[in-house]
């Protein structure tokens, strides 16, 4: 099969506008014989779901939480990008795009990424016109602040809770349109699978997470805006319920899967504890802002840090190394996630990490507190300090923050084409849920800009384009397929409940987190992937003999909820292993130690490497097909990334 | 450290429930509560028995999906944080604790420690927004909000929907939710045009749902995580009457009629 990415032709500012002239459109009147199907509500599917209603559609939406408000989307902290240029900094649509195709360390197609900074600024106006309360300066209008890869001001925030005033913004035009009669809204109910008919994806299959029904539904089209699958790696900084089993299950039905060993892994998290961990807390980027990341020169003041001999206030400037600062002096702090999570990493096996694990370095506020006083720093960060205060019971005011790297957000996910559609006509995936925009490091404030960038401006044309094409005859239900596909639901579901082994679904998960962190984490080689690769497979076959699941399937089960994602990961984090096996350079937060430069900074290989990998299903225990997306750069230079 | 919960279980919505003991043991400072329930629900899966079920998923404090009612208050001994923000820290080795779900007439049980606040939703549908369409609005810009008034919004806006305000009140009221969106949109400019229109709607629908009304006794705010202060149902009392007796606007069907 061919992957063609439908990228518009001509110079990269007209693209967009051209491809909208181009796209055929539905007429009001026929848009209510229209059924489409919205799977996830968090930014990228509010908004998609409550754009498309306002259009005139019959959209269906779906949450396995038991409101849209909960969705992951909620915790993003630091803010949103766009190219607005209100700081008269020297930020334009070009700028923005430009670092993001770099700060993705060129492995994203420029005509997204273009369009992505295009449509940017549209966002801002929208959610302020919905009432979202983002920060001001004191003469009213709108506040800025910095974030990693960029020299410029664009990221608009709401103290440091940004995802959620973004998401209760979309959560409300949602409820508008479920008020309405529009959108018709159901809650805690997970998708497993999607139905297709004649290869065109015409609905889903879903349980009722409260009374256990598995429910049929028709689309004219479906869209999966189900987020990321950074769980696959037990612990991150994802809600407990984020997943990959909606983008899984319709890769099983003929979605390819693109760059799934693009993960990002966050700098600046608050350290694991124990073994009892259940997920990790990010300490938003914008803190990097203010505050300076170090580590002690010295071996020595390291282990003596450790040792809680002495604390880090008692150790003398001379003899800390504030290593991003001395590394990269035009970024300092402010380098991509991918860069100053290596370099985190390299103080740790160097020695001279610090908390009692040895796995932490020092993220330090005393100088802001010193020039701007403990209240302008509160006023800016206070939530994430009370949050940092809550979960390590040390006061960030009076001493540095340690931090370490974690799994935050995944670059990955089902491959899609400019319209944001899958390979299956009629399906498509937006938001984290798809590997669009981001190449293969995503910048700070981004994902935010790209899930409601998808929701809220791009899926209400191209959908239309798709659907005037395939006609408003409306879905047959009783199209064999439903009631196949609703079947194989059935027999999973009676297979995970016939385990009755003697390990618990938490404790694969956590084993699978381990080989995923220990061989395809932050430094990944060719040995360490095929080793993960084999413990990957023994570890998958032993669930399907071993495992624990309780309870039945009518009722409310959380132990067979988990039971099928954590099946759906230990597939997935083999194909992650296979990208990363088969992906041999170094790009973004996929660091192969074979291909770095001599300063260790990741080293591409534009001759091999310049494509998207997606992958195609062949079957249980099949290796997957992989079909490569060469990326063309007409606009931007490719050369090795320097934040020196 | 070593503690006895006494939790309530309760099959489904159409069953009666129980309060069960349970022993947590080895339970290490450093867990979160829910961490310390994760422990329990790992040993009674490994004997066969169903884990305690209870609503949880950021773990982070910010999505406002978990609940319980843990000693006698909503999200524990500790103000201003959520129960998945709460430590074990905060207990001392021996205690028994008893964790029981929200409870009010308005948030049914689903299961164990679990409830449907699908309520707060239906409330936020009847009016907890601004009607515009994505698109053709204008430059973010264009209208200056003073600073003080932006953050008192954004203070208001915080408000998670966890519902603690509902299971700390004597009547199950839930003004303190509802004012909290009221509040906030009624401070800012894009909120004006509906303001008068959406304090009634939202108040109908409140109603509707079974809540119980407010008594000034002010234990929501007390035991509210994000600290939504009784000013705001203030506020949406002064809105509500204004509404009422100077503004002869009825409550229309406040999204705008049907398409
Ligand atoms: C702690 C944290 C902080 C962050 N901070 C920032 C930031 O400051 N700036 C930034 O730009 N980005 C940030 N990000 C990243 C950003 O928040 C996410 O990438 C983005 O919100 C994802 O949005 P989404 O709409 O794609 O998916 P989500 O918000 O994850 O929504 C997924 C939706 O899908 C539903 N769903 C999933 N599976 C199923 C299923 N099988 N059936 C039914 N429904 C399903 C869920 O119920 C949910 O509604 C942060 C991420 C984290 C973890
Ligand atoms: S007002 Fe406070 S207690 Fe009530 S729902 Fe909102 S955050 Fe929870
Ligand atoms: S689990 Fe999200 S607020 Fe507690």
């Amino acid at each position: 099969m061919s992957l063609d990415a439908k990228i518009p032709q001509g110079p990269l500012a007209e693209k967009w506008s051209k491809h909208k002239f181009n796209l055929k459109l539905v007429n009001p009147a026929n848009k209510r014989k229209y059924d489409v199907i919205v799977v996830g509500t968090g930014l990228a599917g509010a908004s998609a779901a409550a754009s498309l209603a306002e259009l005139g559609y019959n959209v269906k939406a779906f949450c396995f939480q038991d409101s849209p408000r909960r969705a992951h989307s909620i915790a993003a902290q630091g803010g949103i990008n766009a190219a607005k240029n209100y700081q008269n900094d020297g930020d334009s649509v070009y700028r923005l795009f430009y670092d993001t195709i770099k700060g993705g360390d060129y492995r994203a197609r420029e005509g997204n990424v273009y369009r992505l900074a295009e449509v940017s600024v549209n966002i801002i106006d929208q959610c302020v016109a919905q009432g979202v309360p983002f920060a001001r300066e004191y003469g009213g209008l709108l506040d800025n602040r910095s974030f990693g890869g960029s020299q410029v001001s664009r990221t608009f925030y709401a103290r440091g809770q940004t995802g959620q005033q973004l998401l209760l913004g979309a959560y409300s035009a949602l409820n508008r349109q479920i008020h309405k009669g529009k959108v018709k809204m159901y809650t805690r109910s997970e998708m497993l699978d999607v139905v297709t008919v004649d290869g065109q994806a015409k609905g889903i299959i879903t349980r009722n997470l409260v009374t256990g029904e598995i429910d049929t539904h028709t689309g004219h089209a479906v869209l999966l805006c189900t987020g990321g699958y950074g769980n696959v790696f037990y612990l991150s900084t994802n809600a407990i319920g984020s997943n990959v089993t909606a983008a899984w299950r319709a890769h099983k039905r003929g979605a390819f899967f693109a760059n799934p060993c693009y993960t990002q892994i966050h700098p600046t998290c608050i350290p694991v504890t124990g073994d009892h961990q259940s997920k990790l807390t990010l300490m938003s980027e914008s803190l990097r802002n203010d505050g300076r990341v170090w580590a002690p020169k010295t071996v020595e003041t390291a282990e003596k840090l450790r040792k809680k001999e002495i604390t880090a206030a008692q150790v003398a400037e001379n003899d800390r190394d504030y290593f991003l600062e001395r590394k990269y002096p035009s970024f300092g702090n402010l380098v991509p996630r991918d860069v100053a999570s290596r370099n985190a990493k390299e103080m740790v096996d160097d020695g001279r990490g610090v908390g009692g694990s040895g796995f932490a370095v020092f993220l330090d506020f005393a100088d802001a507190i010193n020039r701007l006083g403990q209240e302008a720093v509160a006023a800016k960060y206070g939530n994430l300090f009370d949050m940092y205060y809550q979960i390590t019971d040390e006061d960030p005011y009076k001493q540095p923050m340690r931090i370490y790297p974690a799994v935050h957000y995944t670059m990955g996910g089902l491959w899609v084409d400019y319209n944001l559609s899958t390979n299956v006509p009629g399906l498509y995936a937006l938001g984290e849920c798809n590997f669009s925009d981001h190449g293969a490091n995503r910048l700070g404030a981004s994902a935010l800009m790209q899930g409601l960038a998808d929701g809220y401006f791009v899926i209400p044309y191209t959908l239309g384009d798709y659907l005037a094409s395939i006609g408003p005859k409306p879905v047959d239900a009783n199209h064999p397929a439903f009631a196949k596909t609703k079947q194989d639901v059935v027999d999973r579901i009676n297979s995970l409940l016939a385990l009755k082994g003697t390990k618990t679904v938490n404790e694969y998960h956590r084993d699978l987190g381990h080989i995923m962190w220990e061989y395809c984490g932050m430094a990944r080689t060719e040995e360490g992937l095929t080793k993960a690769k084999g413990l990957i497979q023994a570890l998958r076959a032993d669930f399907w003999k071993n495992a624990l699941i309780v309870g039945a399937g009518d009722e409310v089960n959380a132990s067979l909820e988990r039971a099928g994602r954590v099946a759906d990961f230990l597939e997935l984090g083999e194909l992650l292993v296979d990208d990363a096996l088969m992906r041999k350079e170094s790009c973004g937060g996929h660091f192969r130690l074979e291909s770095q430069t001599e300063e260790g900074e990741a080293l591409r290989n534009d001759d091999v490497f310049a494509f998207v990998g997606a992958w195609q299903y062949k079957g249980d225990n099949q290796p997957e097909e992989l079909h490569k997306e060469t990326l063309d750069f007409e606009f931007v230079h490719l050369t090795q990334r320097s934040y020196k | 450290m070593n503690l006895t919960l006494k939790v309530w279980r309760q099959k489904n919505a159409n069953s009666s429930g129980k309060m069960v003991t349970y022993k947590a043991e080895s339970i290490s400072p450093d867990m979160s509560f829910l961490e310390m329930l994760d422990v329990v629900n790992e040993s009674l899966t490994l004997k066969g028995d169903e884990p305690i079920h209870f609503d949880h998923d950021c773990r982070e404090g910010i999505c406002g999906m978990c609940s319980l009612y843990i000693n006698g208050r909503p999200h524990g001994p500790k103000s201003a944080i959520t129960t998945c923000q709460l430590h074990m820290r905060s207990f001392h080795d021996g205690e028994t604790i008893t964790i029981e779900p929200w409870r009010a007439g308005a948030f049914p049980v689903i299961k164990d420690l679990a409830v449907d606040r699908s309520a707060f939703d239906r409330i936020q549908q009847a009016g907890g927004y601004v009607s515009v369409n994505t698109g053709g609005v204008p430059d973010a810009n264009i209208i200056p909000i003073p600073k003080v008034i932006a953050d008192e919004a954004f203070n208001s806006a915080t408000c998670i929907g966890c519902g603690a305000c509902v299971a700390a009140c004597k009547n199950a009221s839930a003004m303190l939710f509802v004012s909290a969106k009221v509040s906030q949109l009624g401070m800012l400019p894009q909120g004006q045009p509906e303001r008068w229109s959406r304090v009634q709607a939202m108040v109908a629908q409140m109603d509707a749902e079974g809540f119980g009304s407010c008594t000034n006794t002010g234990a929501c705010e007390a035991e509210c995580p994000k600290g939504i202060t009784l000013i705001n149902i203030s506020r949406m009392n002064n809105d509500f009457f204004s509404a009422k007796l100077f503004r002869e606007e009825k409550v229309h069907d406040h999204s705008g009629g049907s398409e």
